[in-house]
């Protein structure tokens, strides 16, 4: 065809006569023809399009993209053999995360001195929508963690309690829980804390007030409310800590029968329980007074203002305080937590920050590490105002290490009516202080 | 059937060979990128430089980097008004809210004047007329939250009397601009050639051309262009963008679809100079977040020092 197209090509005038010539051509004999050409050139074209568009344009874009995200998952899964394993149906975690660039000595050796185990109250239903998203964020900070279901699941893993799932089985699952980790892990963890798959939890902030105490302590620390319980209680949902003395004689109350189901209200009846067997209601708030552990989320307590008629006034045990003092800049919990909150708090916590900030607390450094490193920070700007901040955090920290002195061998050696006086006596040296 | 599959061939070889053409010149057209690229990036300084730097250099240079804030408000932006006025602005080492019209409830220098172009024209004079020895600016709306320590470590060693336009940047055509929603920051220098164009109602007229408006941050951009001064991006050591007009919780959001492995890692700089969007309880959050919320025992030992503000207490 093509050539005889070339042929008749010459003659001006005949160039219309050419093209019908052609296009006699082409539609009598050879219109198939024609219709292959235009389909060979249409896959032609796309065919070299897909080709040049996988090879040419994949290689500047991974040029482009300073190659982060092209990392094979080799490396990555390598990373994650080296700082967590799993045993059984716990994560046991090696080492700390850490920022580039940060110093985490401090943290690093809380993390060998206050091991903590932490167990989530999760369900089946729960797992993906939920317990993933704790055990991607503030899970990787704890020593030991295990994620508790009425069943069993061995690739997230859970424990299966045998249990059912509901609210009126929450105690159920609580006793069962805290058998199990005493019975699997006594020996992996100085204190067990149990946390919800709404609860955020910042395990290092934990340690660093866990760290004025000892595990052979019978003392459970968490968010603490008055009433139902001579020493109160402490809110399920924003997460407790009991230390290891603790948890021996709470499975010895049920072991005795001091302790039985008594109610499905999972922290009250643990309040309870804990009471009857002589375990103390700790006080878990900062060296100013304020709180760690919270009910709600952070905008709830930064800028709410609870209705006077709300519950929460008559239920929290020290005096509830709103705005920006509700909270200890050393939070350790807050409950009701999306997963997008929970990466965001994740983000907040370890991540963002304003570089060379001086925070306003400067919070005193346990007694449990080494006497602190004699680096001297490379610039000290002239202090003015923040002098008092330091002053009034070393007055308290004064104040609390010598009444907890006093409580801890009152505690030890009588029952819980001696602990109760002793509280009432510290509250009583706090507000002589203010 | 022989013609036809040899025309189906000849077909496919002239097809390949004019995509191959097509690609050729599409890759051709941007052409070299020339100036356009040497001031696209900025980077804050390596730790390296400034730990090369002497005791008393560095109390210089964080005397020297002073911030002036610009708020540019509105009586409907009140809620948001009155958060930034608590939060984040009392980092700047002066902030001044310009307002459209006064409000009873806060403090403002009002403007009297309805045109956001305008405004903001009045509102950079007036900043650079009463800089006193502030050489940096940052213009923002309440409705960006700016982590002013941030910006600072950003512009450190870069000389005001140099001009910078930075802050997250964008292009529509031709014309590379800072968004206005993640905050515009501009050197003393930059201010100077602003005020001084301001004057030249041609290349950067004060009501804008009446048919098409176009945006007060493309305007600025055009005038700023005018002036040779161009807009660069500015990232972290990592490239991560450092100025965001997206909330903290819509780019979590965000990760979590994109990279639901790697959630916090992939989404924002950990030095982050601002988020836009944000509504005014997340700002309260966010105030919580930065300055005070932290884990115990992970220490970072800047180089610099900044110390808390007075009479605040949520940070």
């Amino acid at each position: 065809m093509t050539f005889a197209l070339l042929k008749t090509t010459g003659d001006v005038k005949d160039t219309t006569s050419m093209f019908y010539t052609v296009y006699e051509l082409d539609t009598m004999k050879g219109g198939n023809s024609r219709c292959a050409f235009s389909l060979g050139f249409l896959v032609g074209t796309c065919t070299l399009y897909v080709f040049l568009r996988q090879v040419w344009f994949e290689e500047s874009f991974s040029w482009q993209r300073d190659g982060k995200n092209l990392t094979p998952p080799g490396p990555e899964l390598n990373n994650n053999n080296l700082t967590q394993r799993v045993d059984g149906s716990a994560l046991i975690n090696l080492k700390l995360p850490h920022q580039s660039g940060e110093d985490g000595h401090v943290a690093d050796e809380l993390f060998r001195n206050v091991r903590i185990l932490c167990w989530v109250m999760t369900g089946p239903s729960n797992l993906q929508s939920k317990a993933c998203h704790v055990k991607a964020t503030w899970t990787r900070h704890c020593n030991v963690v295990l994620f508790m279901s009425s069943e069993e699941d061995r690739s997230f893993p859970t424990v299966g309690l045998g249990t059912g799932e509901g609210r009126d089985q929450l105690y159920w699952k609580t006793i069962r829980a805290f058998h199990y980790v005493l019975k699997n892990h006594g020996n992996d963890a100085d204190w067990f804390l149990k946390a919800d798959d709404d609860t955020f939890v910042v395990v290092d902030n934990l340690r660093w007030i866990l760290s004025n105490y000892t595990a052979d302590q019978p003392i459970y620390f968490g968010k603490r409310f008055k009433p139902y319980a001579k020493q109160g209680y402490m809110s399920g949902g924003a997460g407790y800590v009991l230390s290891k003395e603790a948890l021996r004689r709470f499975v010895e109350g049920f072991n005795t029968k001091v302790c039985t189901h008594t109610t499905p209200v999972e922290d009250l009846a643990m309040g309870q329980c804990l009471e009857k067997m002589g375990v103390l209601a700790g006080d878990s708030r900062d060296t100013m007074l304020r709180e760690t552990f919270h009910p709600f989320i952070p905008e709830h307590h930064l800028t709410g203002k609870f209705s006077k008629t709300f519950w929460y006034w008559n239920y929290c045990f020290y005096p509830i305080v709103e705005g920006p003092q509700c909270c200890s800049d050393l939070a350790v919990s807050f409950h009701y937590v999306d997963p997008l909150l929970m990466y965001t708090l994740e983000y907040y916590t370890y991540h963002l920050r304003a570089y060379g900030y001086r925070h306003r607390y400067q919070p005193p450094e346990p007694a449990v590490l080494d006497p602190p490193s004699q680096t001297v920070k490379p610039t000290e700007v002239p202090q003015t105002t923040e002098e008092h901040v330091y002053k009034k955090s070393s007055n308290a920290v004064k104040l609390r290490t010598e009444a907890r002195k006093t409580f801890q061998t009152e505690k030890l050696t009588n029952g819980t009516q001696k602990g109760n006086s002793m509280d009432s006596s510290l509250t009583s040296r706090h507000q002589s202080q203010e | 059937m022989m013609s036809e599959g040899c025309s189906f061939m000849k077909g496919m070889f002239l097809g390949g060979i004019f995509c191959l053409v097509m690609s050729l010149f599409g890759t051709f057209s941007p052409g070299p990128q020339g100036d356009g690229h040497l001031h696209h990036h900025l980077k804050p300084v390596s730790k390296d430089e400034l730990q090369k730097l002497s005791e008393a250099q560095m109390y210089d240079l964080t005397q020297q980097v002073r911030v002036y804030c610009v708020i540019m408000v509105t009586p409907k932006l009140l809620v948001y008004w009155a958060t930034a006025n608590d939060t984040w602005s009392k980092h700047c080492d002066k902030s001044v809210f310009y307002t459209s019209e006064s409000s009873k409830a806060l403090e403002a220098l009002d403007l009297q004047e309805d045109d956001e172009w305008a405004r903001l024209r009045k509102a950079i004079t007036h900043a650079y007329e009463n800089a006193g020895d502030l050489r940096w600016f940052f213009v923002a709306r309440p409705t960006t939250f700016a982590i002013i320590e941030n910006l600072k470590y950003l512009v450190l060693e870069k000389d005001p009397s140099q001009p910078f336009y930075i802050g997250r940047t964008e292009k529509s055509g031709e014309l590379e601009y800072v968004e206005y929603d993640g905050g515009i920051v501009l050197s003393y220098e930059a201010m100077k050639r602003l005020v001084e164009i301001f004057k030249d109602e041609e290349k950067c007229p004060a009501r804008g051309h009446a048919l098409w408006k176009m945006s007060e941050e493309k305007q600025l951009a055009t005038c700023l262009k005018y002036s040779g001064v161009f807009a660069e991006n500015g990232e972290d050591a990592q490239g991560k963008s450092l100025f965001n007009k997206k909330s903290v919780t819509s780019m979590i959001s965000d990760s979590m679809g994109k990279n639901p492995n790697d959630v916090v890692e992939s989404c924002c700089s950990d030095l982050a100079i601002t988020f836009g969007g944000m509504p005014a309880g997340q700002m309260q959050v966010m105030m919580y977040g930065v300055y005070r919320l932290r884990p115990y025992g992970h220490d970072f030992h800047d180089s610099l020092t900044f110390l808390p503000p007075k009479d605040s207490d949520n940070d």
